[in-house]
């Protein structure tokens, strides 16, 4: 089969490429893929902390996109929406992975042992401007990544996609007071995790 | 207290209790370093929304183009 290859200067503004799309053209489909995928593929990875079901979510999203490009009013930039299918596709995924568990969330969730701070180290002065560099970020990430399934969807939905907590909870369908401990003990986990890297990237030492 | 210090960390914690804990970490090191490492913690995770995505590992692009029915498109063109 020739390959055509994808010229993105074809749609100069997302109101034609979003017009190329409600008129069917296979070419604006691959140019939002090309232009998209990748935000679309950190959401899911940072929700779903499993690569392979991160690219189910991404394939999820994108058909779900095309399928459904007709509702797409404009009222949001397009990467919005994007967003928004995404994070629904990944909390469907979640739910279902949730299923054969006892239901975690009746049970009373409190701090425990292990929530405790053990790494004293004041890293609190790292230098971190606006913009991460490719190490930081992958360091975040994968500390995002290895938290427990629980705590991990209500971090990332509270603290990287801006969520309430109100709205978190509503989102993953768990009561208030259980969303509050898990934010609590993934925020501790989180920094426990962080502290030895950072700790010595501070003091200039070698990182790890 | 350690959820006082991650809401401290958030400032969604009441004035009055706030105002407790920060006079006890006036004295206690500790939990002054837990409070500003988690602050720290926060403040880098919610800069990643901003961050320019990296590109997609190898493969995932080639399959997305492919359950899309688009295979005639070449992704790294």
């Amino acid at each position: 089969m020739s390959v055509i290859p994808i010229d993105l200067d074809i749609y100069d503004s997302e109101e034609a490429l979003v017009q190329g799309l409600m008129k069917g053209e296979r070419h604006a489909c691959a140019c939002m893929l090309k232009r998209h995928a990748p935000r679309v593929y950190a959401v899911a990875l940072r929700m779903m902390g499993d690569a392979d079901e991160a690219e189910e979510v991404l394939q999820d999203t994108f058909i779900s996109a095309c399928k459904n490009i007709q509702k797409f009013e404009g009222r949001s930039a397009l990467n919005t929406w994007l967003h928004r299918i995404a994070t629904n596709a990944a909390l469907m995924r979640l739910r279902k992975r949730r299923q054969p568990q006892i239901s975690l969330d009746q049970e009373i969730e409190t701090l425990e042992d292990g929530d405790m701070p053990r790494q004293i180290a004041d890293w609190s002065f790292y230098p971190a401007g606006r913009v991460l560099d490719a190490e930081t970020r992958e360091v975040l990430e994968h500390a995002i990544a290895s938290l427990p399934d629980a705590l991990r969807s209500v971090f990332v939905l509270r603290e990287v996609e801006g969520y309430s907590t109100e709205e978190t909870a509503q989102l993953l369908d768990i009561g208030l007071s259980a969303t509050r401990v898990r934010l609590h003990r993934a925020r501790l986990r989180l920094r426990e995790q962080l502290t030895p890297y950072f700790a010595l990237a501070e003091t200039g030492a070698e990182t790890p | 207290m350690l959820s006082q210090l991650s809401d401290c960390a958030d400032d969604a914690l009441a004035a009055e209790v706030c105002a407790e804990l920060k006079s006890h970490l006036a004295t206690c090191e500790h939990c002054r370093i837990v409070l500003d490492t988690l602050r720290k913690t926060l403040s880098l995770v919610r800069c990643l929304p901003d961050e320019e995505p990296a590109p997609l590992p190898p493969g995932v692009e080639q399959r997305l183009f492919d359950v899309l029915g688009l295979k005639e498109y070449h992704p790294g063109g």
